[in-house]
């Protein structure tokens, strides 16, 4: 693609689309995470050179190739580690990382904790599909107990990871659930990731539609939206349900589904994002366990705190500023010398 | 040098009053020849000075003798009646040579009144010392001497001036050429510590050495016991040197374990010094011992044993210094310090300074240490231990300023050098694994260099950072061992496809798994050539000393960057450690890295538009590499297969036959130097050696060689490519030795590349070769 435009609001979708043909699965949905995202790059205000998608390997690390951006389709559960190093180096530019459940929470489970832990300035996407998908189907660590699959064709046994839980247990500082049904929802969560100073963590319920279609039917169809997903907006009441007669009510720690009716308006749960401490968050991860009951929907977290890079950039910076800069000479003359 | 500094000198006259320079100078200029009374450079010029001083004897210049770097009775001896007929100056701590600039000695220098130098001559140069004579006597309108007259020397060089700047070499001492010393103890009693001050005040006194540290892995393995002996051992020389010596002559023992588990290094009839308070019941059990073998007729028979109360003694300086009996005990080490320094004429400043600098704050801590420390040296003085004393010269090494270098701190420098050359900051992500974490540890303290390190959380998250950093355009770096780079493995293979530039310096240490991390071994070679899947060939450069490591790291950053690849550098934990005197290289002479980025299109689409294409290639097959934010230029590169020149995916099977051989060439396209043979040149017998052992390899061929054997010697610091003319030198050789500490794995590449019946000379056992060992290899070959 031969288009020399740098100045990202005079863009569109077509030119943050890259000459590489998309070869997901059809149906797979994949194709709506990268037209959200696509669709929604002109209005970041961020230029094309200096976005880079990093991914590991899985059907989503598929994306950077699709992004007319800089790019890296690396080794399956490194992103994050990879992108931190990129992100440390060079604060200049906007780094993304995609990947699977099976990429970012088996693999490179350890990764995703610590670059969250570290909060660096990466915005990390993961489409949570809750199977393996580019392997042909085997369980992922997000299938629930029960699940048949080709590696687990009696059951699966062991309790799935909640990627949202593990993300706040990780110290993460921007914490958002969407899903791939509804557009206008990702492109919010993924315009507040973008926007967040450090590291931010979207989990996006996806659609596998050959080997494990319809797992999210139950919340994300349209007619199911109302009474099955929960809208957390900053401020307001966690309330749901077509009259918004359900709500969410803290009570010790805990948080449960109540109606509104029964318990009164004044006991519902006000949401706050930027609460410091995640217990409450991560209840709300908690709240539902498979994707057929009420999910919350949303950013669960969101505060401040020091960038790493920056941090890091800092200590240099201030070394640099007190003592000055050093040449070879003096690097070569820091031990005791002696002359012959 | 300013005028102001060599005015105020002091310097002692012979009769022992003390002066300044400056005071000499008031009246006339003062014309000096400078003396070194321990070499005999210094002493065949005595008959000169003496002609040409007493010659100008009445004009209006002081003529003197200065004798550096002694006391006034060493002068006097060295001089004989000299002093009698010419004043002469004892310049003991060598600042007015300092002051000069005097390189070597002898010399002659003439300095104006006001401090400025009218000119030196250095060593004896006969030229020189008339055109100095000459212009003297021009100033002070005299008649010229005669230089050089028939009876003066021919022309020589002098011996280093300040090489020996704070070592006075006492008149009770015996001169040897050399001496190994191997410290041992308890891994709480501070051994490595011991070793390294005894070292740098040696480094100091200007001998060559080469060390060894040897230490447990477990930080504290239980007191007393085999297992937690840790040990140093150094060998000092007044000539140049390559290895750390084979059999030590002296052990310092501070424990019975230390005593049992070294003594059998110890040469027969060597030196044993004792801490005799440790050995009692509980710790002879502890090793071992059933009887104490500090009694006669034990294992000890046949070697000098010097039983020192050292605990007893520290406790007792410490005693009225207020310090607690069990915090004295940990002063140990330096009374053992101490009394070593005597016994080598090691001067006592630099070793009191440092712990002064080091305990800076613990006023307690530096009273303690410095008394254990001068107790230690009094105590060799006062209990007739005269006869043990000797002294080692200054070795005469080339001229320059030096600096005691580890390997791991020569890499770290390299590597910041490499910065520098290249003109890319420095990214090193890194996690903790011994024997490497030294490395971060002297990084991490170079931010002024721009440096940014990161302690990732894992081995893999380690170079994917580094290369995630290279990506964007900084030298990345990640430093580990063989287990680290096992890890790492998926990654490099990765870089071998996207072609960035990447190091990863491997210190090696024994295997396989955990193995022995602190101890050596060169048994990654394989590893580093084929430890990936897929094809993925990648260059290897190794280290051969401490101070190569520098030179290594600069080659390989110059590799990696020139050629768009990862490169792996190879060390070992010998390397890593061991220290040795380092002459600093010139910035100015050290290779530029040019490193060139894409800006614009290189290619054009079928539309006739520009486009980047990131697989388009340089002659040596390095690839158009545009960095993140270079407009225009946006490309993806991944792992899976791409069609060369677009980058865009291709599993077309010829398109992947191509890219295998491509990414081969890519290295056979790195330009190596070729090899220079050491030892004989008409060898029967060619050694091939890589990395740690190059010491022991030079040091046996250097025997045989001396002994008539035909030897040649080539070390490989790149593995891969091999340099070019290594078949042809190989051909000449009737008979192939590679010594490795592995089993034989470059004998295997050597023997698959040429076709040469090249034998293998093993030893995995954690240690070094010795010289001594090697040196029987070759004459056995060679005889047998």
């Amino acid at each position: 693609m031969a288009n020399t435009k740098t100045d990202s609001s005079q863009t569109t979708k077509a030119d943050w689309t890259s000459d590489q043909e998309v070869r997901w699965c059809p149906g797979c949905g994949d194709y709506s995470i990268l037209t959200a995202l696509q669709l929604l790059m002109p209005e970041l205000g961020v230029e094309r050179e200096k976005t880079v998608f990093v991914s590991g390997i899985g059907c989503a690390a598929r994306f950077p190739y699709y992004m007319n951006t800089y790019g890296m389709h690396s080794i399956h559960g490194r992103a994050p580690a990879i992108a931190t190093g990129l992100a440390l180096a060079r604060p200049d530019l906007d780094v993304w990382v995609v990947g699977g459940d099976g990429d970012m929470l088996s693999i490179g489970g350890n990764h995703l904790v610590h670059a969250l832990r570290r909060n660096v300035n990466i915005n990390i996407l993961l489409f949570n599909n809750q199977i393996y998908g580019l392997t042909k189907g085997q369980f992922s660590p997000t299938s629930e107990v029960g699940k048949v699959t080709k590696s687990s064709p009696i059951g699966l046994v062991a309790k799935p990871l909640n990627p949202l839980s593990v993300a706040l247990g990780s110290e993460a500082t921007f914490v958002a659930r969407t899903h791939d049904m509804d557009r206008a929802h990702m492109q919010e969560m993924f315009r507040r990731a973008h926007q967040h100073k450090g590291a931010s963590f979207v989990e996006v319920l996806q659609n596998c539609n050959v080997f494990n279609d319809g797992a999210f039917d139950a919340i994300t169809k349209k007619d199911a939206r109302d009474d099955m997903l929960i809208n957390l907006d900053h401020g307001e009441p966690i309330l749901f349900g077509s009259e918004k007669q359900f709500g969410v009510m803290a009570d010790d720690g805990e948080v449960s589904i109540v109606n509104v009716d029964e318990v009164g308006q004044e006991s519902i749960l006000v949401h706050d994002e930027n609460r410091e401490d995640p217990s409450r968050a991560f209840a709300l991860s908690r709240l539902s366990e498979t994707p057929d009951t009420p999910t919350p929907m949303g950013v669960f977290r969101a505060v401040e705190r020091d960038e790493y890079a920056v941090s890091l950039k800092a200590q240099i910076d201030g070394v640099v500023k007190d003592q000055g800069r050093a040449d070879l000479n003096e690097l070569l003359h820091s031990l005791p010398t002696w002359e012959v | 040098m300013t005028t102001f500094s060599i005015l105020d000198v002091e310097i002692q006259e012979i009769e022992g009053a003390k002066t300044l320079f400056g005071d000499s100078l008031t009246t006339f200029p003062m014309a000096m020849v400078i003396l070194d009374p321990y070499t005999l450079e210094s002493s065949w010029i005595l008959d000169t000075a003496d002609r040409i001083l007493s010659h100008f004897q009445g004009a209006d210049v002081r003529v003197a003798l200065v004798v550096a770097g002694s006391d006034p009775e060493g002068a006097a001896s060295f001089l004989g009646p000299l002093p009698d007929r010419i004043l002469t100056f004892v310049d003991r701590e060598r600042k007015l040579v300092k002051e000069l600039s005097v390189k070597s000695l002898p010399s002659f220098a003439v300095v104006r009144q006001d401090g400025s130098v009218l000119g030196i001559a250095e060593g004896w140069n006969p030229t020189e010392w008339r055109e100095l004579a000459d212009n003297l006597a021009e100033m002070t309108s005299w008649s010229r001497p005669e230089v050089p007259s028939s009876e003066d020397p021919a022309a020589y060089q002098g011996t280093p001036a300040r090489g020996t700047v704070s070592q006075v070499i006492p008149t009770d001492a015996e001169l040897v050429e050399k001496v190994i010393i191997r410290f041992a103890g308890d891994s709480g009693d501070g051994m490595q510590l011991t070793g390294d001050r005894f070292t740098n005040a040696s480094a100091l006194a200007g001998n060559d050495l080469a060390t060894l540290p040897e230490f447990p892995a477990e930080i504290r393995a239980p007191a007393g016991t085999l297992a937690g002996v840790s040990a140093f051992q150094v060998q000092i020389s007044d000539h140049d040197i390559t290895t750390p010596g084979d059999a030590p002559a002296v052990l310092v023992a501070m424990n019975p374990a230390a005593l049992k588990s070294d003594l059998h290094l110890l040469v027969n009839g060597g030196t044993v010094i004792v801490n005799e308070n440790t050995f009692e019941e509980r710790n002879l059990e502890k090793a071992g011992y059933s009887q104490n073998p500090l009694n006669e007729g034990s294992e000890l028979d046949g070697y000098r044993v010097i039983k020192v109360p050292m605990t007893e003694l520290t406790k007792e300086v410490c005693k009225d210094l207020g310090v607690k009996p069990r915090d004295a005990d940990r002063s140990k080490n330096f009374f053992a310090l101490g009394l070593v320094s005597w016994m080598y004429s090691r001067p006592v400043e630099p070793t009191v300074e440092w712990i002064e600098e080091k305990f800076a704050g613990k006023d307690l801590v530096i009273a303690a240490n410095k008394a254990a420390f001068q107790a230690g040296h009094a105590f060799g003085e006062t209990a007739e231990l005269g006869d043990q004393r000797v002294a080692i010269k200054a070795a005469p090494l080339p001229s320059g300023t030096y600096t005691s270098i580890t390997g791991n701190t020569a890499l770290s420098w390299g590597l910041i050098a490499a910065s520098h050359l290249s003109d890319r900051p420095l990214f090193l992500g890194t996690y903790p694994i011994t024997p490497a974490s030294d490395i971060l540890h002297e990084l991490v303290r170079h931010k002024r260099h721009g440096v940014m390190t990161f302690q990732a959380e894992d081995e893999i998250a380690a170079i994917g950072s580094a290369l995630g950093a290279a990506y964007g355009g900084y030298l990345g770096v990640t430093t580990t061992s063989g287990p680290g780079v096992a890890l790492k493995s998926e990654t490099l293979g990765l870089a071998v496809s996207l072609e960035l530039p990447l190091i990863v310096v491997d210190v090696q240490r024994g295997g396989p798994s955990t193995g022995l991390p602190t101890k050596t071994e060169a048994s990654d070679l394989m590893l580093a050539m084929y430890g990936r899947h897929g094809e993925a060939p990648l260059p290897i450069v190794s280290a051969s000393t401490p101070s190569d490591c520098f030179d290594t790291a600069i080659e390989a950053a110059r590799i990696a960057l020139t050629h768009r690849t990862p490169v792996i550098l190879l060390t070992d934990g010998y390397l890593a450690n061991s220290s040795e005197p380092w002459l600093l290289p010139d910035p100015s002479s050290l290779p530029e890295i040019n490193v060139e980025f894409a800006t614009e299109f290189n290619q054009t689409n079928e539309d006739g538009d520009g486009v980047f294409w990131p697989y388009m290639r340089d002659e040596n097959l390095a690839r158009d590499w545009a960095l993140p934010g270079t407009p225009d230029l946006m490309h993806r590169i991944g792992g899976i297969e791409k069609e060369d020149g677009s980058g865009n995916i291709s599993y077309d099977p010829d398109n992947h036959g191509y890219m295998v051989d491509l990414r081969q060439e890519r290295v056979q396209k790195v330009q190596v130097p070729d090899l220079e043979v050491d030892g004989s040149q008409d060898y029967e017998l060619l050694v091939v050696g890589w990395g740690s052992t190059w010491g022991s390899i030079k040091g046996a061929i250097g025997r045989a060689c001396k002994d008539g054997y035909k030897v040649g010697h080539v070390h490989l610091r790149h593995l891969n490519p091999l340099p070019n003319n290594l078949g042809e030198l190989l051909s000449k050789a009737e008979k192939v030795l590679v010594p490795e500490m592995n089993l034989g794995q470059l004998s295997k590449i050597i023997r698959a590349e040429y076709l040469v019946d090249a034998k293998s000379v093993t030893k995995v056992k954690g240690v070094p070769f010795t010289a001594a060992e090697l040196d029987l290899v070759l004459r056995e070959t060679l005889d047998g």
